[in-house]
């Protein structure tokens, strides 16, 4: 290494891959429902497709985290995505490909993907 | 891309409690579920919250659990890192919002860290020591990259003055000034000198900024190097310190593989080489000329002073040395401004200082606060106070260089130049509690005894002064004192004080002192009264059975190591004095009914 940029190469690079250590207030967070109803419907491939997409994107302020079963079974897998200062949207019956389009819609462009949320499953 | 991160502290504290094991069956259970590519171990230095270890957070959360053992691993993977459920059992109390743990507190918001300002610790349980990538994230060798490119050596310099920063190994001379005077001295060829050999009993910020943030050391040692214009450096580290010298040999590789150690750094005319130093733990290698002459291959014996080692230092050559905690600080002030930094502390002491607490306090570990804060703040809010509703009665600081200072004095500030005033010194950081069960003679006693062993025996007064001060000291805790010894006692202290030839000695009878002064009562109470009031010393102590109170259940009588009790069943029993050894047996025995006790 010789210049200082290349320094704050190494810099950024990095710390991309440790946003999720930083302080999460102020944070967009997807979480995915992760109880034993939705891990037999396949949550965790839908989790690692929010992962590996919210990485390829480089989208900062994004966290994907788990939680335990929401409660409605029959629409596992569940997604709900709490942006700050906005109500959460909730996705149901998600699969890999689901995900991805929440990632670019949704969290890239800012526009919910209303035919995958529940109020689009139990009308 | 980990989608979860789980930090391990890998500190001295926690891996003697068995986290080393806990990181191994993580990783194993991880694997078995098929979650080793989702979710990220790192093994950090220390959190702090020493007496909580083993400790464990886990990102994004910031789940904060506490004293986390191997069996609990299966748990914390099924449930919390596959399902997603915080496993609250294991929660630290302070992390936890209300009763149930729903809600959790990140780390910075519960009452152990809230009051704490990091600046020499700011990485030391944030990041994995043994990655650079990591600390160049943080801002690492950022500053050393500015210094080399904007400024001049003179300028770093006048950074360093003005920021106020003083020597954090105990003395507290003023860092700019240091420089300044290493710069000021021409050769060809001059040294950095890092001081890593931390030897009070309690203090172990120096070890936990090694294996927490080695790269800030290295780091901080080149901006040195370039200001004074030395190629060269040394940390003198104690052998005893395995992790950090392992975790500083990892990092002074990576900065080498990296050229931001070695030649021409980051393209300019600016060298610099770093070697490590074993030292085999003798206190009074933490003095800068018996350090220097250890580096150098002899025994670590002080010699006079002048010449000062900024003239006459390492290997003959002019020697700028300062105390890892104070290196620590220096990335910082460059980054962020002499201005930023002084804006912490007192007019006289500027800045943060990093506590070791210990003894007897709840939360025992590490802190760094800024200067000023009082004592009460530091052992009531931070620390949490003494264990089972004690009474506060003295805090040592400065380990066995240092004082007492008493519960009158819990609201005064501490700074340099107050400790001093109080006949205290603020020494390495060493804090350690004592309640109203510690015998302040007893502790004199303690400390002494730590110098008496770690005098080097060049000069007489530390030599022969300290042995026959713990004489005095060792009559009087047996009761066999009269209150000429108190006045020899005093005297020779302060003979000792004038006359040694190094800091160890100058500043040994300090505890003696220091006692003295606040607690001169006890030791009267020792040597008139032939009594210890916190009954502490055994010579002076007798135990006595309540005949009002004795059931004559016998269960003292049958744990008596030496049959000292005597009496009928049913009927009250009776200790015989000549034959008792003090032992304490009877009456732990004697829990329920406490009839047994001592004075």
């Amino acid at each position: 290494m010789k210049t200082i940029e290349e320094l704050m190469a190494i810099k950024q690079k990095t710390l991309e891959k440790m946003t999720v250590r930083e302080d999460q207030s102020g944070f967009t967070r997807v979480v995915v429902g992760m109880a034993t109803c939705g891990i037999a419907a396949g949550a965790r491939p839908v989790m690692n497709a929010f992962v590996d997409e919210i990485e390829k994107r480089h989208l900062q302020n994004v966290t994907v985290s788990q939680t335990g079963c929401i409660g409605m079974c029959q629409f596992e897998p569940i997604v709900e995505v709490f942006e700050p200062g906005k109500e959460k949207v909730t996705y149901v019956l998600m699969n890999e490909e689901k995900a991805r389009k929440v990632v670019v819609d949704h969290l890239v462009n800012g526009v919910p993907v209303k035919e995958y949320t529940v109020g689009a499953a139990t009308k | 891309m980990y989608r979860s991160h789980v930090l391990v502290c890998g500190g001295t504290g926690c891996t003697s409690s068995n986290s080393g094991e806990i990181i191994a069956e993580l990783e194993k259970q991880l694997k078995e579920k098929g979650l080793e590519n989702e979710v990220k171990v790192v093994r950090t230095g220390c959190f702090g919250l020493c007496a909580l270890g083993p400790i464990m957070v886990v990102y994004p959360e910031g789940c904060f659990y506490s004293e986390v053992k191997v069996e609990d691993v299966p748990e914390i993977v099924e449930e919390h890192l596959l399902k997603g459920r915080i496993v609250k059992r294991l929660l630290c109390e302070d992390a936890k919002h209300d009763e149930s743990g729903d809600h959790i507190k990140t780390l910075n918001e519960t009452s152990f860290y809230s009051k704490q300002e990091r600046v020499a610790l700011r990485n030391c349980g944030v990041i994995d020591p043994e990655q650079i990538d990591e600390y160049i994230a943080f801002d690492g060798y950022q500053a050393l990259a500015k210094c080399l490119t904007e400024y001049t050596p003179q300028q770093v310099i006048d950074i360093v003055t003005k920021s106020g920063l003083r020597g954090r190994g105990g003395g507290g001379f003023p860092t700019g000034k240091k420089w300044s005077l290493g710069a000021a001295n021409q050769a060809d060829q001059k040294y950095v000198v890092c001081n890593a050999d931390e030897g009070d009993p309690g203090a172990f910020m120096d070890r936990s900024i090694l294996e927490g943030d080695p790269h800030c050391i290295i780091e901080a040692m080149e901006i040195c190097g370039y200001a004074i214009g030395a190629t060269e450096g040394y940390v003198y580290v104690r052998a005893e310190y395995p992790i950090a010298v392992q975790r500083l040999q990892i990092a002074i590789k990576q900065a080498k593989e990296y050229g931001l150690l070695g030649k021409n750094i980051f393209g300019t005319d600016f060298c610099f080489d770093l070697h490590i130093r074993l030292g085999a733990g003798a206190f009074v290698c933490g003095e800068e000329t018996a350090l220097m002459t250890s580096i150098e291959g002899n025994r670590g014996e002080p010699r006079p002073r002048p010449p000062y080692p900024a003239v006459k230092g390492l290997f003959g050559k002019p020697t700028t040395e300062n105390n890892v905690e104070t290196f620590a600080n220096i990335p910082q002030i460059i980054l962020r401004g002499a201005d930023w930094f002084a804006s912490y502390g007192t007019e006289g002491s500027k800045g943060t200082k990093v506590f070791a607490l210990g003894g007897k306090i709840k939360n025992t570990g590490l802190v760094e606060i800024p200067m000023g804060t009082t004592l009460r703040e530091i052992v009531e809010d931070i620390g949490g106070g003494c264990p089972n509703g004690k009474k506060f009665k003295a805090a040592q600081a400065g380990g066995p260089s240092g004082g007492c200072i008493p519960a009158s004095l819990l609201d005064e500030q501490i700074d340099y130049d107050n400790l001093t005033s109080i006949g205290c010194m603020m020494g390495s950081g060493g804090l350690i509690v004592m309640d109203e069960d510690s015998c302040m003679v007893d502790i004199a006693k303690f400390f002494l005894n730590f110098t008496v062993d770690e005098s080097c025996g060049k000069c007489s007064p530390c030599r022969i002064g300290t042995k026959r001060m713990l004489e005095i000291l060792d009559k009087i805790t047996e009761g066999k004192a009269t209150m000429e010894d108190l006045d020899k006692l005093e005297e020779l202290a302060h003979y000792i004080q004038e006359n040694s030839l190094c800091g160890l000695g100058k500043t040994a009878p300090n505890p003696v002192l220091a006692t003295l002064r606040f607690f001169r009562d006890e030791y009267i109470a020792h040597i008139k009264e032939k009594r210890c009031p916190a009954g502490v010393c055994k010579a002076l102590l007798n135990y006595y059975i309540d005949p009002d109170k004795c059931i004559g259940c016998s269960l003292c009588a049958r744990a008596c190591p030496v049959g000292a009790i005597s009496g009928q069943i049913k009927s009250p029993h009776v200790i015989d004095h000549n034959k008792c050894i003090k032992c304490g047996a009877c009456m732990d025995k004697c829990k329920k009914i406490k009839a047994i006790s001592k004075r």
